[in-house]
């Protein structure tokens, strides 16, 4: 098709599908990653045999490829979980609008509740390269759940000494501090902004905790007919009027949410 | 090459693919992926005189070989499609497109069809009458044929541009429809709108779609499609637009061959969003295995 077109459904071929916590999978996919733009965008999956594509946050990506992680919740995912390396999929490409990151400060607190962690990850480290501070806030509920803290270490390693801090939270006190992402924010009075993605109640607790002190990007879910704009399934109310979260979002700026 | 024309009204379309109100929007998505002046035209999303959000959400779910929407005809409302979505739309689309008008009284159909007839570039009014009529006790007016002829001539009464009805397939009765909307004045017949349908989420006991049930369509609903535009058009002698299911030139054939003089693509515009010119590139390679020298002399051809 013509260069002036953009060709988002891409056909990505599958390296590795791994299980890395209770029902909880990683799989890492080859191919044109050229119209991701942002951390937070998704891409939206169709597995043969399902009519509606599954869409599924980027959680890392390079020129040649990116990683999604994904929990099994039905029979999509299921089936997900069983395809093999080599075996390939079309998946429609760096749809929604993902992070702002040239809106952010220089120190950034991401928060991440379950599988709402994969696309902290992309966006550590896309600030860390920028040069910010971030402190990282991840939530899950118990032992068996936790996911991907090892490669949050690495990243934390990896950069120079304190502009990176990790925190871990299970509800049953398993790993980490005991309880909520909310019961590990002390210290984070100075953050310049905040970024998160996980449980709808996770996000409430957030924004009612930095009302008033400081701003937030949150990243939303809805189920979606067609994850490119076209269909007005997805829609929500902001205080700029109804938006479609596969398309205006899934991020939105925590001064045009409404609770 | 086969000659993939065809007409409606004395409008003539390079091609009868039409993507479906409602999986199209007001085109832009869709501009950015592909030219879409390659289609025959498209319709428009579903306009109300106020700016709707729609029904709550969750709105979608998905079936086997289809899917169900209660989207609730969210839109910008006559004013911001007229002055807003149609002056965009014109920056990418330049050939004659369709406006899908809905209303929940008789006076509001009336008024939009007003608004829409003086925009120079619809070429044609398709009448959604799935909604319904807040006057009467909620009842679809699509679902009696008197209601759906007494659309049919307010709308008339206001518009010069040619009027299709698009009629719902929640009826005992399509035929009944049909004959009172042509009677009324119907410059034409557009079907299927979706069918009423439901599913539950087992975990939870509880319905998926919020609104409980909504509009069941995609692959699984083409017969049901096919079979009302094959007696619709016994029933009729103004053109069709055939919709219900489409996702394939071959669909297309058959849909013709029942009745239509051109075809609507809906669910499958979001599963796939490049279907419509994967179709278009198909057609005439598939009349050609077919033996088919002119698409529109197939048009009702079935009914032998
Ligand atoms: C923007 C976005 C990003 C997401 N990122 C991730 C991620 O990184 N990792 C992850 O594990 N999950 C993610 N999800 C949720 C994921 O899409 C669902 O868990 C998945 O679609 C379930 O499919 P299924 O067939 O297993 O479940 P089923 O319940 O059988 O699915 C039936 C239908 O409901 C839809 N559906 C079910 N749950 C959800 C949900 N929570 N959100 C939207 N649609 C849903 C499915 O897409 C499908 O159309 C994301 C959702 C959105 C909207
Ligand atoms: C998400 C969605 C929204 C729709 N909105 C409208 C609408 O606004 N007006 C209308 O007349 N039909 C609407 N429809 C119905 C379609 O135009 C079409 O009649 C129906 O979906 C059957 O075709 P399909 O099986 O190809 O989808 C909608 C359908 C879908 C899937
Ligand atoms: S899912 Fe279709 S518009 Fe968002």
């Amino acid at each position: 098709m013509d260069g002036i077109y953009k060709e988002i459904d891409q056909k990505l071929v599958i390296l590795s599908n791994e299980r890395i916590a209770d029902g909880v999978y990683k799989m890492t996919l080859e191919g044109h990653t050229s119209l991701i733009t942002a951390p937070g965008q998704f891409i939206n999956i169709k597995i043969p045999g399902f009519y509606l594509r599954r869409p599924i946050s980027i959680c890392d990506y390079d020129a040649s490829g990116l990683t999604i992680i994904y929990k099994v919740v039905g029979n999509g995912t299921k089936d997900l979980s069983s395809m093999k390396a080599g075996e390939s999929l079309m998946c429609l490409m760096g749809l929604g609008n993902g992070f702002d990151v040239s809106a952010m400060g220089d120190d950034v607190l991401l928060v991440g509740g379950g599988v709402g962690t994969p696309p902290m990850y992309g966006l550590a480290k896309k600030l860390l390269a920028m040069g910010k501070a971030v402190t990282v806030v991840l939530g899950f509920n118990s032992y068996s759940d936790v996911f991907y803290t090892s490669e949050f270490e690495e990243l934390e390693t990896s950069v120079k000494d304190g502009s990176m801090e990790l925190r871990v939270a299970t509800v049953d006190g398993s790993v980490g501090t005991a309880g909520f992402v909310t019961n590990c924010l002390e210290g984070t009075e100075d953050i310049t902004d905040y970024a998160a993605c996980g449980p709808i109640p996770m996000l409430k607790a957030l924004y009612g905790y930095f009302e008033g002190k400081a701003p937030g990007q949150l990243s939303f879910e809805e189920r979606m007919g067609c994850g490119f704009g076209a269909c007005v399934g997805c829609s929500i109310k902001t205080k700029s009027g109804f938006k479609k979260v596969c398309k205006d979002g899934p991020v939105f700026f925590s001064s045009d949410i409404i609770f | 090459m086969t000659d993939i024309r065809t007409e409606l009204s004395g409008l003539v379309l390079d091609n009868p693919i039409i993507p479906a109100s409602g999986t199209f929007g007001f085109g832009r998505e869709f501009a950015e992926l592909y030219d879409i002046n390659i289609l025959g035209s498209f319709s428009f999303k579903g306009t109300t005189r106020e700016a709707r959000f729609g029904n709550p959400t969750p709105r979608i779910a998905e079936c086997r070989e289809g899917m169900i929407n209660s989207v609730g005809l969210a839109n910008p409302g006559i004013d911001a499609v007229i002055n807003e979505e149609l002056p965009a739309m014109r920056e990418v689309f330049t050939k004659p497109v369709i406006a899908n008008i809905s209303g929940f009284s008789v006076d509001e159909y009336k008024y939009c069809c007003e608004r829409i007839d003086k925009e120079e570039q619809v070429g044609i009014i398709e009448v959604n009458i799935s909604c319904p009529n807040v006057h009467a006790g909620g009842m679809a007016f699509g679902t009696s044929p008197e209601a759906a002829a007494e659309v049919t001539e307010a709308v008339k009464s206001v518009t010069s541009k040619p009027v299709y009805m698009k009629l719902s397939p929640n009826v005992s009765s399509i035929t009944d429809i049909a004959i009172a909307c042509e009677s009324a004045g119907a410059d034409g017949i557009s079907l299927i709108n979706t069918l009423l349908g439901m599913r539950i989420d087992i975990r939870r006991g509880r319905p998926v779609i919020a609104n409980k049930m909504g509009g069941f369509s995609g692959p699984a609903i083409f017969p049901v499609a096919l079979r009302m535009v094959y007696q619709v058009y016994e029933a009729v002698n103004i053109p069709i637009i055939g919709m219900g299911g489409v996702s394939c030139a071959e669909d297309v054939v058959e849909m013709m061959m029942a009745g239509a003089s051109a075809v609507e693509i809906g669910a499958a515009n979001l599963t796939d969003p490049y279907i419509c010119p994967k179709i278009i590139e198909r057609l005439p390679v598939l009349c050609e295995e077919l033996k088919i020298n002119k698409l529109s002399d197939i048009i009702g051809h079935a009914h032998g």
